[in-house]
């Protein structure tokens, strides 16, 4: 199982209660994935050579004022927000790679969720109804977001191995289904020098993903190649910085549908979280073809 | 055709799909009418039904919506999710809008007619019923189908009826590609009226007979021979 959700602001009005409208969807695909929930906010965007790292502590709430200091010893830190006494967002006065590696580095407390110029990722291995709720992600506001409850199939239940997964830069994945090439093509990525945190399937396909746009492929091209490289069962939602993009399998064993009217753009597992948002009994439904690649953005295919 | 004598509502903005589903369980609900109010995608919505009665269900269904339905007239007016009429025994559901995948799967009997497009597997092990969609259809579409037909007016996805037994296949559009054992056959006169009479019962008048092309089993996968295990 697992449940996804995504949704696109077309609208204002939809843009500033972006949080509420993807933490009700996100609610209706609860008994899709009880065992953790994650959202990917994309809003704000930093200047450029700036970037936000969302972090997780691994045991236990630091003392988030010293680590913030800590890390300004090493780069300039614009400021920091706690989100939760475990979670944290702090923007740093350097791009996303030299944020990840100088995190890495100075905090060995911590994991890191995301780093970008507009991503922020908040993920715990909680019932959906109740993460919603602890971080307060109605209250969020923002131009795309994407979500994910999670039914655990091939790793352990843990905050880093809940989706959205990303790798670095504004790129973010979640995934319904499992892959069964994801040991041999996690080496062959590891070769390439994308880092990966857990032994989770979906965190290769970020990473092969990440790999593919830093070699210069589009978003649509990264995509395509998943048909070839990948193996296994999925429905993918991707989300960038400018949109967010959806591929299924050849197969198409794991369910999508998605919609789309005047104020949204929104797609999820099932019709039940859309029908959460304003206007979906009129919006234009349908079902993504197999292996066809979906985006949407400001710009024609999000790079 | 039935005709309803009582009207009954279930909005489930505030009923319970169990209440809607007892009440369809419920034999002497013969010859009832029912309004289906907010479905919002809820599954399993009018699963089970055994009378003629007559239920309209106002928006999009979920999952296995009119499931072993027997007898009632099922219509969704709006799209519905995967495996609508699954195991239907008898009546008719008819969807308006597009249906997901494994669209009549398993059914026996009875018709189920898509106006718009169904997906993936639609018909797939399909054993009696037939299916009439307006649109077109997705990959492995009467996948091992045994019995009954299915009539496709716009295009199928890849491998149709792949190791089918003997359900009929009439498509009118494009097929992408045939499953293993899946050949095209001879539309003879016999055919034509079939055509017909499913255009007919699904209410579109506006497709001649002439336009289709039939696909069957080409019965070469119906006995296991060891000799020649190496060609399936």
């Amino acid at each position: 199982m697992c449940g996804i959700v995504g949704l696109y602001a077309k609208s204002p009005a939809i843009g500033a209660q972006l949080g509420r409208h993807a933490a009700r969807m996100l609610v209706e695909m609860g008994d899709r994935g009880p065992d953790s929930a994650g959202i990917a906010v994309y809003r704000d965007p930093l200047a450029p050579g700036e970037t936000k790292v969302s972090v997780h502590a691994l045991a236990g709430p630091p003392d988030w004022d010293a680590l913030a200091a800590r890390l300004g010893r090493e780069v300039p830190v614009l400021w920091h927000r706690v989100i939760g006494p475990e979670h944290a967002l702090i923007a740093v006065g350097v791009d996303h790679e030299q944020a990840q590696a100088v995190v890495t580095d100075t905090l060995p407390e911590v994991e890191i969720a995301s780093a970008g110029r507009s991503i922020e990722i908040i993920k715990e291995a909680i019932r959906p109804a109740e993460f919603v709720e602890r971080f307060d992600i109605a209250s969020m506001s923002g131009t795309h977001a994407l979500g994910h409850t999670r039914m655990a199939t091939e790793s352990r239940v843990t905050t880093a191995g809940s989706h959205p997964f990303s790798t670095g830069g504004d790129v973010c994945l979640v995934h319904n289904g499992s892959l069964s090439n994801h040991n041999r093509l996690r080496e062959r990525l590891r070769q390439e020098g994308i880092v990966f945190r857990t032994d989770n399937d979906t965190e290769v396909a970020a990473g092969y993903v990440a790999w593919r746009l830093r070699e210069g492929a589009t978003l649509e091209q990264a995509l395509e190649g998943c048909l070839t490289d990948l193996d296994g069962f999925y429905t993918f939602a991707i989300g960038t910085a400018d949109g967010f993009a959806v591929l299924r399998d050849p197969i198409a064993c794991k369910p999508a549908v998605m919609a789309e009217n005047d104020d949204w753009v929104a797609m999820s597992s099932e019709y039940r979280a859309l029908a959460v948002l304003p206007g979906a009994e009129d919006a234009r439904v349908w079902e993504p073809e197999p292996a066809t690649v979906y985006s949407w953005g400001r710009t024609a295919v999000p790079a | 055709m039935t005709t309803a004598t009582t009207t009954r509502t279930f909005d489930l903005a505030d009923a319970d799909v169990r209440e809607l589903n007892a009440a369809l369980h419920d034999p002497s609900c013969e010859g009832q009418h029912f309004r289906v109010l907010n479905p919002r995608g809820r599954h399993a919505l009018a699963v089970g039904a055994v009378a003629h009665a007559i239920v309209d269900i106002e928006g999009h269904a979920g999952y296995y919506c009119a499931g072993m339905n027997q007898h009632a007239e099922i219509r969704v007016h709006g799209n519905a999710g995967v495996g609508v009429a699954e195991n239907m025994m008898s009546g008719t559901v008819v969807v308006d809008g597009d249906a997901s995948a494994s669209a009549g799967a398993t059914a026996h009997g009875g018709l189920l007619v898509v106006h718009g497009s169904a997906a993936a597997r639609c018909g797939i092990s399909l054993k009696g019923a037939d299916i009439v969609v307006r649109g077109s259809v997705g990959h492995l579409s009467a996948f091992m189908a045994q019995k009954g037909r299915l009539l496709v007016c716009g295009d199928t996805g890849e491998a149709l009826g792949d190791s089918i037994y003997e359900a009929r296949l009439y498509v009118r559009g494009k097929v992408r590609g045939l499953g293993a054992d899946c050949i095209e056959k001879e539309v003879r006169e016999e055919h034509r009226a079939e055509i017909a009479e499913l255009l007919h019962r699904a209410g579109i008048s506006d497709i001649s007979p002439e336009e289709f092309r039939r696909y069957g089993s080409a019965r070469r996968l119906y006995h296991w021979n060891a000799e020649h295990h190496q060609s399936y």
